[in-house]
């Protein structure tokens, strides 16, 4: 048996395409879980006990379950409660949602990580606690959670395999199909996780590249 | 007579348990010099961080130029400041803290000069000349584009006065703004404050310098175990007879330069 990676390649424009969708899902989704990300733990930090403790429940449920279980649960079981959605939508919002669970634990361990007093002062010159988190708080983080941050990037961007399992048309998809419209089943598989590796290879390139940036400015 | 820049009334602060204050009252004078001492744990740093609001006080109240801290009374009823009217009260107030609390991702120039641009909406140009205005003050120009870890722990206590002043405070509050220094660079502090005194400034002091007290301070006060014990000016406080638990309290300084007192 030959390995013939010439059927696969043929396919460039159809594989570029669903490339398209998983580049697509995945910055957005990841921006999107960030940001979300960094509003649970602004809200759980200031938004009083009752708040902490009503969002640490969502958060644990999403980093107790699988997100497989999750993206079933949202497409499958959504129409039951009048969620109908379309499958990148669906799967968009299922990311966001998981990632978010992430990136809040992330943002958690950044706010603790910036000493009170430098919070304090920033209160003491009038800062309101917007500015506070804006000027202070957030770049005072940032070396810190980025590294992490790049990480559930990276998590992610492999996550988004499964979307192809609520019929996404992304790169898994649609590499398996034409794997098995050719008859070449490993070597489609072997294509994707060579783009795979190396999305997550530039994701990593461009997270070191930040954080040189970022070192510099607060050296 | 004139209202005090800060006046204490019945303030008492409770952890849990732990009575941290005990019923204190006390006057600060306006363009005067206060100067908190007392061992560890007797509350001056809480007392202190309770006049700029960092702390909540469990009972009494606490007026900066007449005007109460943190809440408000209207018709005999009390309710807290809204973060804005909290705010305008605080501006009156600049603090220094003992572990400075620069912000370590801007310049000494940015430290002074964010709440100018931020809080006081200034455009970036004038609020850095202000900024720098205030960092020739406390003789620090040739270092304004320097991180706060590019520059020595005197330094950045500098920095960070001057980053206070930038806002036109007409209190100064310090937490022992020395204790973290080498004996070597707290002169280069303890000659800011001196010269702001020598200015009118009104201010509060926790220290530990008890020669500063005694040589700048118009007021000493002592505390221990949460309770204001005495207060008056230096030359009546440390003159013979003393208090026995100042007496006691005093001979830890023996040997940081107190001895002369003695």
């Amino acid at each position: 048996m030959n390995f013939d990676f010439a059927v696969i390649l043929a396919k460039g424009p159809q594989i570029i395409a669903g490339l398209g969708v998983t580049i697509l899902i995945w910055i957005v989704g990841t921006i999107l879980a960030a940001a979300i990300g960094f509003l649970v733990a602004t809200l759980r930090r200031y938004g009083g006990r009752l708040m902490d403790k009503l969002l640490s429940v969502p958060v644990e449920i999403l980093r107790g379950t699988p997100f497989l279980v999750q993206i079933f649960l949202l497409y499958f079981g959504g129409p039951y409660i009048g969620i109908r959605l379309d499958p990148i939508p669906a799967g968009l919002l299922g990311l966001s949602i998981y990632g978010a669970a992430y990136y809040a634990e992330i943002f958690r361990a950044g706010y603790n990580s910036v000493p009170t007093g430098h919070a304090e002062a920033a209160d003491c010159v009038g800062f309101t606690r917007l500015q506070t988190i804006l000027y202070v708080q957030l770049p005072e983080m940032a070396l810190l959670v980025l590294p992490p941050a790049n990480n559930m990037a990276v998590i992610l961007l492999k996550e988004t395999a499964l979307l192809s399992l609520i019929t996404v048309p992304e790169m898994t998809m649609t590499v398996q199909a034409i794997g098995s419209q050719q008859y070449a089943f490993v070597e489609a598989i072997v294509v994707l996780a060579l783009v795979y590796w190396g999305l997550v290879e530039l994701s990593n390139f461009l997270g070191r590249i930040a954080e040189r940036r970022l070192s510099k400015l607060s050296s | 007579m004139t209202t005090p820049a800060i006046s204490v009334q019945n303030v008492s602060k409770r952890y849990g348990e732990t009575l941290v204050l005990r019923d204190i009252n006390l006057e600060i004078p306006r363009g005067e010099v206060t100067c908190l001492i007392g061992p560890s744990g007797s509350g001056k740093s809480t007392l202190l961080r309770c006049m700029a609001f960092l702390e909540e006080t469990t009972s009494g109240s606490i007026l900066i130029e007449g005007e109460p801290l943190g809440f408000i009374e209207k018709d005999g009823k009390r309710r807290a400041q809204s973060p804005s009217e909290l705010r305008a009260t605080r501006s009156k107030v600049g603090m220094v803290f003992q572990q400075f609390n620069l912000w370590p991702h801007m310049t000494a120039l940015g430290n002074v000069s964010a709440a100018l641009r931020r809080v006081r909406k200034m455009p970036r140009k004038e609020a850095e000349e202000r900024a720098m205005a205030q960092l020739t003050k406390v003789g620090l120009e040739d270092r304004a584009g320097h991180y706060p870890s590019q520059l020595s722990g005197g330094q950045q206590q500098r920095v960070a006065i001057a980053r206070a002043l930038a806002l036109d405070p007409t209190i100064m509050l310090f937490d022992e703004p020395t204790s973290a220094l080498d004996p070597e660079l707290t002169g280069e502090v303890l000659n800011v404050m001196r010269a702001l005194a020598d200015e009118g400034m009104t201010m509060v002091a926790v220290t530990h310098e008890i020669g500063f007290a005694a040589s700048v301070g118009n007021t000493v006060c002592f505390l221990d175990q949460g309770k204001l014990l005495f207060h008056d000016t230096p030359e009546k406080v440390f003159a013979a007879p003393r208090h026995p638990r100042l007496e006691q309290f005093l001979d830890t300084y023996l040997d940081r330069g107190a001895s002369m007192l003695k």
